[in-house]
């Protein structure tokens, strides 16, 4: 779960890393009255979940409340990259040192953790670190002993920020991982980490990125997801206990396990259509499931065709021919479906269609006949 | 011969007495393999179908001799469960549990590196399924024959399909290894491959990747230098979705951010055959024997 810069400053307040203060406005109003409750210049700041909001025009200096009403006026409502801007962040104006840049994240690679400094800040630090690796300083943490003193010292020095606030950095930075850890998060991320002119060390953005995984542990979380913005069809499919993510072909998928239901999609392609969406029913999926997966599917318009593949392991492919014999009773299916089902009691999954779906499914032997039926089928119906 | 669970395995199963724990702890028994014991705090004493059922690991592994622990436990006491399995000396854990959050994982992860030698599988995996001789975990064994190709992956339901293009050539396996698909699994691929290498049944090998990480390309590099026998590789996810964003720093650390391109590439430059659709899996690993 991606969190706002909003959400991030406020987790980094938690654990004592110093954030400005600001306020979180809706509306130009809120935005002014933010600002005059902040007093002195303030930053308007469009919260949205993509990178480059500054050259998009997202983040403004306003001197007062005035000039802040005049930039939230003008960035609500903005589109940065496809993300309609609905809040700004009205904050404290900060006097601005130096930027630096700072991240903890997993290294699946290297199974640590991964903590990444550079004196180079508030800049695309994808491109620093591809034109100058040494500019950017990885220290390797074992998730066992957590980020010691000497480590996040020698980061600091390694990174050659200013040697007069290298022991608050080291204990910001002690911070940010604590923060990390015990929030559960995938990614930590400040892009500028600033020093101010006061020599204070201040977050002055977060990316933040929560484990959906440890949600049972915060349960106080549960606030930021329901800021997120969720397409109608995926969130009908969640509510349901599916795995479903919206695409823009007209081959509707149904599978069973994510690298499956992959597999699908890449075949799909192969023979020259492109799917719908990618729906996982998972790994326990009965009549029930298979009925519910096909209603979130008839409420996607572009859908022209749609292909079941399963291969039964703990899912019993004739529970899965009984649910489409029972949708297809409950409703009418408005595309042709095709349906490709291997493995446990696949042989009297067939007899259930062959007995109650003849002529109204079209069966298919292997997944690649299955895929290229589906395509004919969608681009019969454009 | 087969790897990591064979007719020796004495296995112990942590939550036997859940559904699921009991529903494919009691196949796995119909199967052959031999299950030895059970573990649910406070349930010590009772039994499950005849299988005895204790209140800790270091208990079950005291009066049974378990060799080999398989963990069904919730996400929320997973991490705990595979600990305590590890300090009571079994030789192999199967974690099945799916959910794990991403900081436990790491540290137990760690923890098992620093304290023993203790084989960690998965978790969020199919299991293990030595054909003929053991299966520890959910997969379907009647998709399965004996016989010499070993197959390592981290889906499940795809790795039933590969399993199911073999079978249905006639040619059988000698173990099939799902490791799972989250980011810091207790085995990867390169530790499969280095025991399939040494396995003298097993002649030819199978390896399932999908997209994310770099466990594809590490296993390259591996097999470029380790690994005489033939490898036939899939790679899932040409046309997913971008998945989670993992911000700029996930971006610098994978390098080429885990496409399924990356990966075929770097495994065509060692000389692994990679198949385009799945039912070329069966096919190129009949042609590589």
């Amino acid at each position: 779960m991606d969190l706002y810069e909003y959400q991030g400053k406020s987790l980094f307040a938690r654990v004592g890393v110093p954030v400005p203060e600001g306020r979180l406005a809706h509306t130009v109003a809120e935005a002014k009255a933010g600002a005059l409750d902040l007093g002195g210049p303030v930053v308007i700041k469009a919260q949205v979940q993509v990178g480059g909001r500054g050259k998009a025009g997202g983040i403004k200096l306003a001197a007062d409340h005035d000039e802040a009403a005049i930039h939230a006026e003008a960035i609500l409502g903005m589109d940065i990259k496809g993300h309609i801007v609905h809040r700004v962040w009205v904050e404290r104006a900060s006097d601005i040192k130096h930027e630096y840049y700072a991240s903890f994240t997993l290294d699946r690679g290297a199974k640590k953790h991964l903590a990444m400094v550079s004196a180079q800040g508030g800049v695309d630090i994808e491109g620093v670190a591809a034109t100058d690796p040494d500019a950017v300083v990885k220290v390797h943490i074992d998730p066992v002993i957590g980020l010691t003193e000497w480590q996040a010292r020698q980061l600091v020095y390694q990174a050659k920020l200013d040697p007069a606030i290298a022991r608050p950095a080291a204990v910001t930075l002690r911070k940010l991982y604590a923060a990390f850890v015990e929030l559960d998060c995938d990614l930590v991320e400040v892009n500028p980490l600033i020093v101010t002119g006061d020599n204070e060390v201040v977050a002055l953005d977060a990316k933040v990125t929560i484990d959906s995984n440890a949600l049972y542990r915060h349960p106080d979380f549960a606030e930021f997801s329901e800021t997120f913005v969720v397409d109608p069809i995926e969130k009908m499919a969640t509510d349901r206990g599916l795995n479903f993510i919206k695409l823009d072909g007209s081959v509707g998928i149904m599978a069973n396990g994510a690298g499956l239901a992959m597999a699908t999609l890449d075949v799909v392609d192969l023979v020259g259509g492109a799917a719908a969406n990618f729906l996982d029913v998972g790994g326990s999926a009965d009549a029930d499931t298979v009925i519910d997966a096909l209603e979130v599917l008839t409420q996607d318009e572009n859908v022209g065709a749609v292909l079941i593949n399963i291969f039964g392991g703990i899912v019993r492919c004739d529970l899965v021919a009984e649910g489409i014999v029972e949708a297809m009773t409950r409703m009418e299916l408005p595309w042709p479906l095709v349906v490709r089902l291997d493995g446990t009691n696949a042989i009297e999954a067939r007899a259930i269609l062959d007995e109650k779906a003849a002529g109204k499914i079209i069966p298919a032997a292997t997944m690649r006949e299955g895929a290229e039926k589906a395509v004919a089928l969608a681009k019969g119906a454009e | 011969m087969a790897i990591l669970v064979t007719e020796d395995t004495r296995l112990v199963v942590q939550g036997l007495t859940g559904r699921e724990g009991q529903f494919h702890a009691l196949r796995n028994r119909a199967y052959g393999t031999n299950i030895v014991a059970g573990v649910t705090p406070g349930k010590g004493g009772t039994d499950v179908e005849g299988i005895p059922v204790f209140d800790t690991v270091a208990g079950a592994v005291d009066a049974t001799s378990a060799n080999a622990a398989m963990t069904f436990v919730p996400p929320a006491f997973a991490a705990d469960a595979i600990l305590e399995a590890s300090a009571a000396g079994v030789d192999l854990i199967v974690c099945i549990t799916e959910g794990i959050p991403a900081h436990d994982e790491a540290r137990v992860y760690n923890y098992l590196k620093h304290t023993g030698s203790v084989r960690l599988v998965g978790p969020n995996c199919p299991g293990v399924l030595s054909p003929g001789k053991a299966n520890v975990g959910i997969m379907p064994p009647n998709i399965a024959i004996p016989g010499s190709v070993g197959v390592v992956s981290r889906s499940g339901t795809l790795t039933y399909q590969a399993v199911h293009e073999l079978t249905t050539r006639g040619i059988g396996q000698s173990t099939c290894v799902g490791i799972g698909g989250d980011p810091v699994p207790g085995s990867s691929f390169v530790d499969i491959l280095e025991l399939f290498q040494a396995d003298p049944e097993t002649e030819a090998i199978a390896m399932i990747g999908e997209i994310g990480g770099d466990a594809e390309e590490t296993a390259a590099a591996f097999i470029a230098e380790h690994v005489t026998k033939p490898v036939i590789g899939y790679i899932a996810g040409f046309t997913a979705p971008p998945g989670k964003k993992m911000g700029h720093a996930g971006a610098i650390i994978s390098g080429s951010q885990g496409t399924a391109i990356a990966k075929k590439e770097a495994l065509e430059a060692v000389g692994v055959r990679v198949a385009t659709y799945p039912e070329e899996i069966g096919e190129f690993v009949q042609e590589a024997l």
